[in-house]
């Protein structure tokens, strides 16, 4: 049998506490006792001292194992034989759970993105191979089994099934899928067997771009982090200067009665002098924001990221393909006289049946039925007016009002809010069609969640006409909307916002990340919408959200704000606990037993804070 | 050229933070990570001395931590 060396380490502390018990029985101070601690001391932190040995030889004296057998051999030196014993087996014990809460958060975050998939089963012939998915080319045949993880990005040849793209996107609702569809790696086969063939390999596939993403954004450090790292680098010289001090200072000044006590005290400085809950539970934190984060369907790229989505106080919203749907629909037909609004419906879907412009086919798809083309005649298009055409002997016009101010038709009833397209037959008024883009069903509930995560403004920004942008903002409550901006007036206009905002507070952007590249960047943070299968957009942003649902950018920020809580509790507890420790230990009042708890038992409290970032409540 | 290593066995948060630090100010390097939570060490640096690099950094990372296992990834 093997010993793993979790079980070799298990082992020694055993040992190493039943040979400590042993020597407190013993009630005579003699050598035999003297014996039994040192020989607990061998067996349980044998290992630190060897390692301390091997780092002073590479010159690392500040690395924690250096630390503890100086304070602990010290320990031993001014006659605290048990102390020195138990701190070690305490530091020991600390390290053990701390490495199994490490461990087991590592394991939680991986599971989390548990979206790359181990295999491809290949089609050559008749022989299915199972490959790696490395292994597999563009232009591979493969077959995806029921309860099989999606590969590599492909196209479905044969059969159909449903989908759980939960891991990519955070949406539960299976999605169906067909001859023709394509298919993204990490997303799971529900029921039918696929044959699809794959167009990306393996590097290239959704589930490794979006792994990637998430694991190189901890390298872009957040301002915390940054800030733990240099605090890190002067701590440990810090405490171990203070040490020295204590050690040898007020003894010279007090005269020499007390040595053994302020050496003591010097050493309750040594066993807190390293920085490790800091340095494991900041970044273990944020780590954790951006793998939850991931699970609803939304990339940070960085954790400088997470910490400025925190503090937004403007989110600007990009109307069309992000707010709303971006395709027109026809909201509302009133008729003149006689004429019903069936009829003129038809006129008009007829008069713009030879153009392919979003106006017209949402005109046409509103009417829904076929057009007998033999019935037109003489159609004029009129850029940027409309269109003139004859339909079963009579003239008609269907256009915004400038097209029938040009023919003379005075309009009836001019409506705002959105695009109208009036219609006239034979010279005469008969009525107009209301317009519109389709607003997303979860637009409102974006806007007013964000309003209770403290973001102050919420602006929209459009091309479409400033009454269009009145009406949507007013249906959403944004504050602010802003119509007619050409793409460069977008930039603008954010930076003018970026001027008006709180110094320290964060502006977001949120658009759909083709068309807008320029205010995503300008933006404190740039967040793109419908990700999934969008290079351009995962390129552009600072923040990708893979489906198309603005709710999203409220949920990342709860994240981010759970997040950079956690991490502020775990800088304040470190902090605090090692504070606190160190100013009782230099008046005397602690022990080296309350040093290893600010040691090790704090960095256990900090993992184990840190762990909470995954809560599934969100 | 940029590459991965698996750092099998890394144990201590603050180390992980020296090793990068030092493999970053290595010569030829453009950048580097070496991520705690995930184990992992990336090496971007020059095509033709990335093997010396590759090198240096894995003696770095020993230097910090003896026990661990640089791995391909």
């Amino acid at each position: 049998m093997r010993i793993t060396p979790h079980q070799k380490r298990i082992a020694e502390i055993a040992i190493g506490l039943g040979l400590f018990l042993f020597a407190l029985l013993l009630e005579a101070e003699n050598a035999a006792r003297l014996l039994l601690f040192l020989a607990a001391y061998a067996v349980a932190g044998g290992d630190v001292i060897l390692r301390a040995a091997r780092n002073i030889s590479r010159r690392q004296i500040f690395d924690e194992n250096f630390l503890m057998s100086v304070a602990t051999i010290g320990a031993f030196c001014i006659g605290q034989y048990s102390e020195a014993v138990a701190v070690m087996l305490f530091y020991k014990i600390g390290m053990l759970f701390q490495g199994r809460a490490v461990e087991k958060s590592r394991r939680s975050i991986v599971e989390l993105m548990n979206i790359r998939p181990d295999y491809a089963n290949v089609k050559r012939g008749d022989l299915i191979d199972r490959v790696d998915p490395d292994e597999v080319n563009i232009g591979n045949v493969i077959v995806i089994k029921p309860g099989e993880k999606v590969p590599l990005d492909c196209v479905v040849m044969e059969g159909s099934s449903t989908l759980d793209t939960s891991p990519l996107t955070g949406e539960s609702m299976p999605k169906a899928v067909r001859e023709g569809d394509e298919l993204l790696s990490g997303s799971v086969n529900l029921n039918g067997l696929l044959v699809a063939r794959v167009i990306k390999n393996a590097s290239e596939s959704t589930a490794s771009k979006i792994l990637d993403l998430v694991e190189n954004a901890s390298a872009k450090k957040s301002k915390h982090e940054n800030f733990i790292t240099k605090f890190a680098r002067f701590y440990t010289p810090a405490v171990v200067g203070g040490a020295a001090f204590i050690a040898v200072v007020p003894p010279l000044m007090l005269g020499g009665s007390a040595f053994g006590d302020w050496i003591y005290r010097a050493l309750v400085f040594l066993v807190i002098s390293c920085p490790c809950a800091l340095v494991i539970s900041i970044p273990l934190s944020f780590f954790g924001g951006l793998g939850a984060a991931a699970r609803k369907g939304i990339l940070v790229k960085g954790s400088n990221y997470l910490e400025a989505l925190a503090d937004a106080e403007v989110a600007v919203f990009d109307k069309t393909g992000t707010l709303t749907k971006g395709t027109f629909k026809v909201q509302e037909v009133v008729s003149k006289d006689i004429h019903n609004n069936e009829e003129i419906l038809k006129f008009a879907a007829c008069a713009e049946s030879f153009s392919n412009h979003p106006i017209s086919l949402s005109i046409r798809r509103a009417y829904g039925k076929e057009i007998d083309a033999a019935l037109i005649s003489k159609v004029k298009e009129i850029p940027g007016q409309g269109v003139i055409a004859t339909i079963d002997g009579h003239l008609v016009a269907a256009g915004n009002a400038k097209m029938m101010q040009m023919l003379d038709i005075p309009v009836e009833d001019p409506v705002d809010a959105a695009t109208v397209v009036h219609v006239a037959i034979d010279g005469e008024y008969k009525g107009y069609i209301v317009i519109g883009d389709v607003i997303k069903e979860d637009a409102a509930k974006a806007v007013s969640e964000l309003k209770t995560q403290k973001v102050r403004r919420v602006v929209m920004l459009t091309g479409d006409a400033k009454s269009v942008a009145e009406s949507v903002a007013m249906s959403l409550g944004i504050d602010e909307a802003y119509g007619g901006l050409l793409p460069a007036d977008k930039v603008q206009k954010v930076e003018d916002l970026m001027a008006g905002k709180s110094p320290k507070r964060k502006l977001i952007f949120v658009g759909d990340g083709i068309n807008d590249a320029p205010v995503l960047a300008r933006a404190d943070v740039g967040i793109a919408m419908g990700g999934l299968g969008s290079d351009a957009a995962i390129e552009a942003a600072d923040v990708v959200i893979m489906t198309d649902e603005p709710s999203k950018v409220p949920v990342a920020i709860k994240i981010a704000k759970r997040t950079l809580g956690i991490a502020r509790q775990n800088i304040a507890i470190a902090l605090g606990v090692k504070g606190a420790v160190l100013a009782l230990g230099a008046l005397g009042i602690a022990t080296m037993w309350a040093a290893v708890f600010a040691d090790v038992g704090v960095t256990l409290i900090a993992v184990l804070n840190a762990i909470r970032v995954l809560g599934s409540d969100l | 050229m940029k590459r991965a290593f698996k750092l099998e066995g890394l144990n201590c948060a603050n180390c992980a933070e020296k090793m990068e630090r030092e493999i970053k100010a290595l010569e030829g390097v453009n950048f580097a990570s070496v991520n705690f939570m995930t184990t992992k060490m990336v090496i971007d640096g020059d095509d033709s001395r990335f093997d010396e690099i590759v090198k240096a950094a894995q003696k770095i990372v020993i230097r910090y931590e003896p026990d661990v296992v640089v791995k391909k990834a």
